[in-house]
């Protein structure tokens, strides 16, 4: 159930972070977070994840 | 209904279906008799369409030995003049909804095992499995044990098998599964299931005492007798997720040592190909990398079902021949999660929690996580004349399913 | 080629092992060959069909581990040394995966709220539509996300009752947790809406320094003002700080915005049920609107009911006299000031101030009615170089994280005999350099002495002491290399006009 916008400013939110990991590891002391070892789609082949955006 | 929402129906009936199948062996029978379409001068092989020309070392030889087999030549050099002129016809064993490992030829006078899909209705045939003529050997003991499969052993257990009525295989694979089989190149607890459950039935069969203790003796002691069956149980699976509508499930993967090739459901008929890789594994000592053929065989049913390489959880065992980890083997099975439409609600490894194999390949995801499934498979030498030469994993090439990708975008993307 | 073969008596490898070990052995350069296996009477017959000589394991028995190895000698030799390394067993094997994907985060924690996303540009919007697909708020710091994709994302967001704070944010401050570069700034009763560059920054260690505090701070993105996008963010953040218990006044830091959004965001403020600070940098100056982050600061404590400290009321008179002795003993052909900023928002306060004053300031990332630099990487004239800016950060890190680039221009700057002033900003706080000040006083120090002293060199330092860097010991630092430092930017970019104004008067 998504929490609305003032819901998420009374408590530190649960984060997922996707990308840079400093950002995760500055978040880690006050909140809950879980990193995302992301990689980009299709193994960086463009084109494949322009088809992949109207397929999947 | 927009096209995600349209292929997710499909891939959950494709699921579906795969989780409903029933597979049974019910005979053991020459190929000429029971494979749609297998005429005389026709060799059936594994892997996606090949001709003489592109064919590789080993597959090669397994086509000689097929035509000395047959008596369509008298001499190996006969048999390579047949097969350069045109003379015999070369077919996939998937076009006659049949399977075959390593070279995986198929002809007449072949037995095959014969496992029928009780929830669909459709046969699947596989030939059995040996160490010489499938990996391309076409010597005296090679063809000689093609005959006593022939005139021995496939007889026999045609007989015990009609006895019993059929043999239900989706049990007993289960239960495999559990001690430690993945379907695929560990088949030692299945082959050991199995020729229990037949022996009671050979013996009750009235069989010559020869024909019975020589058939004895082979299926109790034949480390990959199951293989056979779990290739054809596979293949009997798949071939009634076939030509659905706008499904994205892998229906088939195929090698035969040139090309590695897929076929998805819902694109029916088409491979999509790539030149064959190498395998990753271990060789038998005396054996070196410049020896080793390349990827062969049609053994990737087992994966296509979510058995082999997707029950590595349940198999380290295996894993080590191939050269891994325990660790490393969790982990394939965990991967093979993220390419998959579902776990499988019967076939579940212990190691992983009881959790099922990951099941029903989603091309469209393969290509998302850029992992393409994990195949734990055997290994030919390059050349004809030569048995096993060792063991490993092997990954399909990503172009067969970014190919495919293309194809079924380009195909209902139109539609919408 | 050498063939040798080594032994280990009484020795039981499983021959799955064995094989393992034989690749390993295999790979290792120099060796050409390797089998690992049992003595068996088979085994040796195949070893010397293989050309190992018999003799070598004459009495070995099927017990015995024989290690056979083909290649160059000192590859051959060093192997079978170390064959009891390679016999020992494997590490132990690594825990669970980290998740690949949003969706198996997801799997992993169901409750996530927010979904901080910074990869490539050419992938945020994708990421970002599945956060929101997923009913998660959405925290965007990448750049290059397109207009198009920005807007489209933000309507979906409404949509929803989500917000995309960004792109190009790169700070928040939610509940108390400190988002992306974040200083550590104690709660209290002050709102933010801001872009989100370093001016919610800024502000935020003004508001803590003068002794108040911040309930929340919403990132809107750059771009969320112009009127194609129509401060979506911006009004979904002034309707929660509204809402907010822990808000009494809000503060909303800009660019100016499009027409059409400037007036529905006048409109929506002056409905709004609490006190607002409207501060748009390089806006026309308005009563009542705040013109630098310093006012804005100011403005937002009174409407707080707490009183600016003297450090955020400078004498303009005091600054300049300030100028004119720093200026004092310079030769007269330095004229010249050179600003060299971390901070986009900053610099683009700075350019304000000079403007609001009648001076023309060249810069890579200028203010409407400034004139760009031909090339930013060489400066003319007054210059305020962002080098935050997307030609200097393509495939580098940020400046505020890295100071290399911004130390050699530093440098180049300090042998431009036309210049007098040079400006700098030290960002601190979360994800930014461990000691920003330390990164460049080498550089200063050098130019420093190469000058005799004769330049002026200012700065101010955006944070706290609460931050891991420490305000103070980067202060400090910074005046025992002879910076003059200033209690806020804008108070530093105010020092550099004045000094600017008598630069220009006839010497």
């Amino acid at each position: 159930m998504a929490k609305t916008l003032v819901e998420l400013l009374q408590s530190p939110p649960v984060v997922v972070n996707v990308g840079v990991r400093a950002f995760a590891d500055s978040l880690r002391p006050v909140c809950v977070v879980v990193h995302v070892d992301w990689s980009p789609p299709a193994g960086g082949d463009a084109r494949m994840a322009a088809l992949l955006d109207d397929l999947l | 209904m927009d096209l995600k929402a349209r292929i997710a129906a499909a891939n959950e009936e494709a699921f579906r279906r795969m989780a409903a199948a029933d597979p049974v062996l019910v005979d053991v029978a020459p190929a000429g008799e029971v494979i749609p379409g297998l005429g005389d001068r026709m060799i059936l092989h594994s892997g996606p369409p090949v001709t003489w020309e592109r064919m590789c070392g080993a597959q090669r030889g397994a086509a000689v030995g097929m035509c000395l087999f047959e008596g369509w030549a008298a001499d190996p050099a006969a048999a390579e003049r047949m097969l350069a002129g045109g003379e015999i016809a070369l077919e996939p064993n998937h076009h006659h909804a049949a399977v075959g490992p390593m070279a995986g030829t198929i002809t007449r006078s072949m037995a095959v095992w014969v496992v029928q899909n009780r929830a669909f209705g459709n046969l699947a045939f596989c030939r059995q499995v040996e160490s010489f003529q499938q990996f391309g050997d076409y010597g005296s003991q090679a063809l000689a044990q093609l005959a006593q499969w022939r005139d021995v052993w496939a007889p026999a257990l045609g007989s015990a098998v009609r006895r019993m009525g059929g043999v239900p295989l989706k049990a007993l694979i289960a239960r495999a599964l559990q001690m430690g089989d993945e379907m695929h190149n560990r088949v030692v607890a299945s082959s050991s299931l199995f020729a229990n459950a037949v022996a009671p039935i050979l013996v009750d069969c009235g069989l010559p005492r020869e024909q019975l203790v020589s058939t004895l003796y082979y299926t109790g002691n034949h480390p990959f007798l199951f293989l056979g069956l779990s290739m054809a149980a596979a293949k009997a699976t798949m071939d009634p997720v076939r030509g659905i509508e706008a499904s994205t499930v892998v229906t088939a993967m195929a090698r035969n040592g040139t090309d590695f090739g897929i076929q998805v459901s819902g694109l029916d008929g088409e491979w999509f190909t790539a030149p064959a890789p190498r395998v990753q594994g271990l060789l038998l000592p005396g054996w070196k990398e410049e020896d080793a053929g390349l990827d062969m065989g049609d053994s990737a049913i087992t994966e296509t079902a979510g058995w082999g390489g997707f029950a590595l959880g349940g198999a380290p065992g295996i894993l080590a021949f191939t050269g891994g980890t325990a660790a490393e083997a969790l982990a394939y099975s965990r991967d093979m999660r993220r390419i998959t439409v579902g776990l499988s609600p019967d076939y579940r490894m212990p190691a992983l929690d009881f959790e099922g194999t990951a099941m029903a390949i989603d091309i469209r995801k393969v290509v998302q996580a850029g992992l393409v499934p994990v195949i734990d498979t055997a290994i030919a030498h390059r050349e004809p004349g030569h048995g096993i030469i060792g063991g490993g994993i092997v990954r399909p090439p990503t172009a067969c399913f970014t190919g495919a990708l293309e194809r079924f975008s380009a195909a209902y993307r139109k539609e919408g | 080629m050498a063939r040798k073969t080594f032994l280990r008596r009484n020795r039981y490898f499983d021959s799955v092992f064995l094989m393992q070990v034989a690749r390993r052995i295999a790979a290792e350069p120099g060796i050409a060959g390797a089998s690992a296996l049992l003595a068996t009477e088979a085994n040796r017959r195949l070893l010397a069909g293989m050309g190992f000589a018999e003799a070598e394991l004459a009495g070995a028995g099927p017990n015995d581990l024989v290690l056979a190895l083909e290649g160059e000698e000192a590859a051959v030799e060093a192997a079978g040394a170390a064959l009891d390394a390679w016999l020992a067993p494997a590490a132990a094997p690594a825990g669970a995966p980290a998740p690949r994907s949003l969706a198996e985060a997801l799997r992993e924690r169901p409750d996530c709220s927010l979904a901080v996303i910074s990869v490539p540009g050419e992938h945020a919007a994708r990421e970002a539509r599945a956060a929101l697909e997923a009913g998660l708020h959405v925290f965007l710091f990448s750049s290059n996300v397109s207009l198009q994709d920005e807007l489209a994302l933000k309507l979906e967001a409404r949509r929803r009752g989500l917000i995309v704070m960004g792109p190009d944010c790169g700070t928040a401050y939610l509940g108390g947790a400190g988002v992306g570069f974040a200083n550590a700034v104690r709660r209290g009763p002050i709102g933010m809406v801001a872009a989100a560059g370093t001016g919610m920054q800024e502000f935020a260690c003004l508001v803590h320094r003068a002794g108040s505090g911040i309930s929340n701070g919403i990132g809107t993105g750059g771009r969320d003002l112009a009127d194609a996008v129509g401060g979506l963010s911006a009004f979904a953040g002034i309707d929660a700080l509204e809402a907010d218990p822990d808000t009494r006044v809000i503060a909303v830091l800009a660019k100016p915005p499009g027409p059409a959004t400037a007036a529905a965001l006048e409109a929506r403020l002056g409905r709004c049920a609490k006190p607002s600070v409207l501060c748009l940098l390089g806006a026309d100056p308005r009563p009542g609107r705040a013109g630098d982050l310093d006012e804005a600061a100011r403005l937002a404590l009174e409407a707080a009911g707490l009183e600016a400290p003297a450090w955020l009321r400078p004498d303009p008179g005091a600054l300049r006299a300030l100028a004119r002795a720093r200026i004092r003993d310079l030769a007269p052909g330095q004229r010249r000031v050179r600003g060299l900023f971390a901070g986009g928002t900053l610099c683009y306060q700075a350019q304000a101030l000079f403007r609001a004053a009648g001076l023309e300031v060249h810069s890579n990332a200028p203010l409407p009615g400034m004139p760009a630099l031909a090339d930013p990487a060489r400066s003319v004239a007054h210059a305020f170089v962002d080098l935050g800016a997307e030609q200097f950060v393509a495939g580098r890190p940020h400046p505020m994280i890295d100071a290399t680039l911004r130390r050699a221009r530093l440098e180049q700057e300090g042998r431009d005999p036309e210049v007098a002033v040079l400006l700098l900003d030290f960002i601190l706080g979360a994800i930014s350099a461990a000691d920003p000040a330390g990164d460049l006083l080498g550089a200063v120090r050098a130019i420093q002495a190469a000058r005799g002293g004769r330049i002026c060199i200012v700065a101010s330092v955006c944070g706290t002491d609460e931050d891991a860097q420490g305000r103070r010991g980067q202060i400090e630092a910074l005046e025992a290399a002879g910076v003059l430092v200033l209690p806020s930017a804008a108070q530093a970019a105010a020092f550099c006009r004045e000094a600017a104004l008598l630069l220009g008067e006839v010497r």
